[in-house]
């Protein structure tokens, strides 16, 4: 689950780590209050969506009248953000921070990550800050430092005198540092976090450090035991689709191309979807139905894959192992008939009972071919969607 | 010979008497796993599918000499339930839940550091020795005794290349789903190097998929250390970036972990790929004719 900035540098705050002053606004007019409220005279107008990249497609401006932070959220709230990181699409902006404006004299690099090779939280951290990381680490990967945490010490002010001083800080700016850097691991780990950056981390003309930006990931696994947190989910930051089939149980992510897959098990949807594109289709979607592929999870599954208007043929492929095959083939009978399927599916079963289960299909008197194996289904359904 | 597991070895069950643990306890024995009880806290004394339940897993290794576990319990106490097992001496664990705060299974990857236990999983099929012993969720009967051992990050991917090699003749010693989860026990390289030793084995078929890391750092290990023939398959061609594909672990972050590196890491070392999970078996049957 991914948080707003407003409210990752919420959570900043109560954890120490130094954040502007700013407020968030839903309308024009509030964010005129806020910047009056603030006081000074200069503001940054920032667009609150899930995303990176917000600067360069618009969603940052500054402004240096009240008259232009009105004009700013104006332009911004209510419509869509489009940046590099949205993909197709756009995100809604339904609120903007308003923020003072500040006197930057650097910019750095902090983020916090689960490193899974040397499976520790660790720190990473550059003096090429404000840029995109990916970018520092293909140019020049000397500049990014990192600092692996044991789990059993947690982190020690050594680590961050090491990242601070290896950034080039002076002495009093590597103890700022270590303030953000402690305040960042608790928040981590008190929060059960999958991702927490900050880029940039600015030292302002007067020596203090502060998070300009904030982007705080959540581990969806974990959020159980963070009831506060997952009340601060916003669904409009996400695929509509993608929100129903988590909500039913089921793994779905949608995709550009004209043939819906339905599969069980993550690892063969994503072989699936490789296959139908080596066989010159194009997958809608990757859908992991699960290991108990019953009659009502797959009816859902169908309804889900019909919802994208762009589906032309459907391409089922279970390896049926402890369920039995002619439960799941009269399970997709079912599930056609009461979503008065359409278009040609290609149904490819494989495990216990699989001649009953083909029969059941080719019986069923509907338009679902029954394929002998995984590359017929591909190239059939690939043909069927032509 | 086989890894792991075989006929001799001692098996208990955690979250016996859950819905989950009784289904696929009752697949195991039937199958031949040496299942000798089970764990239950708060049930302890009664008696689970003829096998005795009890409190804890010290008390059941106590009692029954149990040496591996196969865990079911749900994923808020799963990551205690493997370090119950640990503390208790079991020495292999399959641990199949799903949904493991990744938090957790940094503090027990911590707790293993060093240790010989050898943990499979979590978010993994389990373990199979075919006709000897199976420890988790796959199906038995598409398994057949053979030379070929089976490392795959993937559950029903891992039975397609199971299948084929039953189909093909082949068959395989030891297949081990090491799971589909960022931070895991068992790696690619730990499964490998236990292959690579084992003389039953005579071809190891691995299947990656996007994510991490893992599947370039074990073609590297191949290609200095292994020399029997591997095959690989990795799968999400078609991922797009930033998108957690099902596993936790299957997501393209920073323009890292895409299948192309992992296929262009496993060329380098020599290892055959196969662009299509359908050729695995006739692939690494070409190496046996």
């Amino acid at each position: 689950m991914n948080l707003h900035e407003y409210q990752a540098k919420g959570l900043f705050s109560r954890y120490g780590v130094p954040i502007p002053r700013g407020m968030k606004a839903t309308s024009p007019a509030e964010a005129r209050a806020a910047a009056k409220q603030l006081g000074g005279d200069v503001w940054v107008v920032k667009a609150q969506v899930h995303a990176g990249g917000r600067g360069k497609a618009g969603g940052v401006k500054v402004a240096t009248t009240l008259d232009e932070v009105e004009h700013h959220a104006g332009e911004m709230l209510g419509t869509e953000l489009r940046t590099a990181q949205t993909g197709g699409g756009g995100l809604p902006i339904h609120s903007v921070l308003v923020e003072e404006g500040l006197d930057i004299a650097n910019e750095l690099y902090l983020s916090l990550v689960v490193d899974r090779a040397t499976r520790r939280v660790t720190f990473m951290a550059s003096s090429e800050g404000g840029v995109d990381i990916e970018q520092v680490a293909a140019t020049a990967p000397e500049k990014i430092l990192s600092e692996a945490v044991s789990p059993v010490t947690g982190l020690q002010a050594y680590q961050c005198r090491k990242l601070g001083f290896g950034m080039g800080l002076t002495k009093d700016q590597v103890e700022k540092l270590g303030k953000v850097m402690m305040g960042l691991y608790a928040l981590f780990s008190d929060s059960d976090a999958s991702l927490v950056e900050i880029n940039p981390l600015i030292v302002t003309a007067n020596g203090e450090l502060l998070a300009l930006d904030a982007k705080l990931n959540l581990d969806d696994n974990a959020l159980y035991r963070h009831k506060d947190l997952a009340e601060l989910r916003d669904p409009s930051q996400e695929d509509m689709r993608e929100n129903q089939a988590h909500e039913i149980g089921l793994n779905y992510v949608a995709l550009d191309g004209n043939i819906g897959c339905m599969v069980n098990g993550a690892g063969l949807a994503m072989a699936t979807m490789d296959m139908v594109k080596l066989h010159g289709g194009e997958p809608a979607n990757f859908l992991d139905v699960g290991g108990g592929a019953t009659a009502e999870r797959v009816t859902k599954a169908f309804k889900l894959i019909l919802s994208d208007q762009g589906v032309r043929a459907i391409l089922v492929n279970i390896f049926g192992g402890i369920v039995r095959c002619d439960l799941i083939a009269a399970g997709v009978v079912s599930a056609a008939k009461e979503v008065g399927l359409s278009i040609p599916v290609v149904v490819r079963l494989q495990g216990t009972n699989v001649e009953v289960g083909r029969t059941i299909l080719s019986e069923a008197g509907m338009n679902i071919i029954a394929a002998d194996d995984l590359t017929d289904a591909a190239k059939q359904v690939v043909a069927a969607a032509k | 010979m086989s890894i792991l597991i075989d006929k001799n070895t001692r098996v208990i069950c955690q979250g016996f008497t859950g819905s989950q643990g009784t289904f696929h306890s009752n697949q195991c024995i039937e199958y031949g796993t040496k299942l000798v009880g089970g764990v239950t806290p708060g049930r302890g004394g009664e008696s689970h599918l003829g096998q005795p339940v009890f409190d804890t897993v010290a008390d059941a290794v106590d009692e029954t000499g149990a040496e591996a576990s196969m865990i079911y319990v749900p994923a808020p106490f799963a990551a205690d339930a493997i370090l119950e097992s640990v503390d208790a001496g079991i020495k292999v664990i399959a641990c199949i839940t799903e949904g493991i705060p990744v938090m957790d299974m940094l503090k027990v990857k911590a707790a293993l550091d060093g240790s010989d236990v050898k943990l499979v999983g979590p978010n993994c099929p389990g373990v199979i020795t075919p006709n000897q012993c199976k420890m988790g969720i796959m199906p038995g009967h598409i398994h057949k005794p053979g030379k070929i051992g089976i490392v795959s990050r993937s559950g029903t991917l891992t039975y397609e290349a199971v299948y084929q090699t039953t189909q093909s003749g082949l068959g395989q010693s030891t297949c081990v789903g090491i799971g589909g989860d960022p931070v895991h026990g068992l790696n690619f390289i730990d499964v490998l190097q236990m292959f690579e030793a084992d003389s039953q084995t005579k071809g190891i078929v691995m299947v990656g998929e996007i994510g991490g890391t893992a599947e370039e750092e074990a073609a590297v290990y191949i290609k200095s250390k292994v020399r029997k023939p591997v095959v690989a398959y990795i799968a999400g061609v078609t991922a797009p970036p930033g998108k957690r594909m099902g596993h936790a672990g299957a997501i393209i972050s920073g323009g890292k972990g895409t299948a192309k590196e992992k296929f262009a890491a496993l060329d380098a070392a020599g290892v055959v790929t196969v662009r299509s999970p359908a050729d695995i078996g006739a692939r690494m049957l070409e190496f046996f004719v």
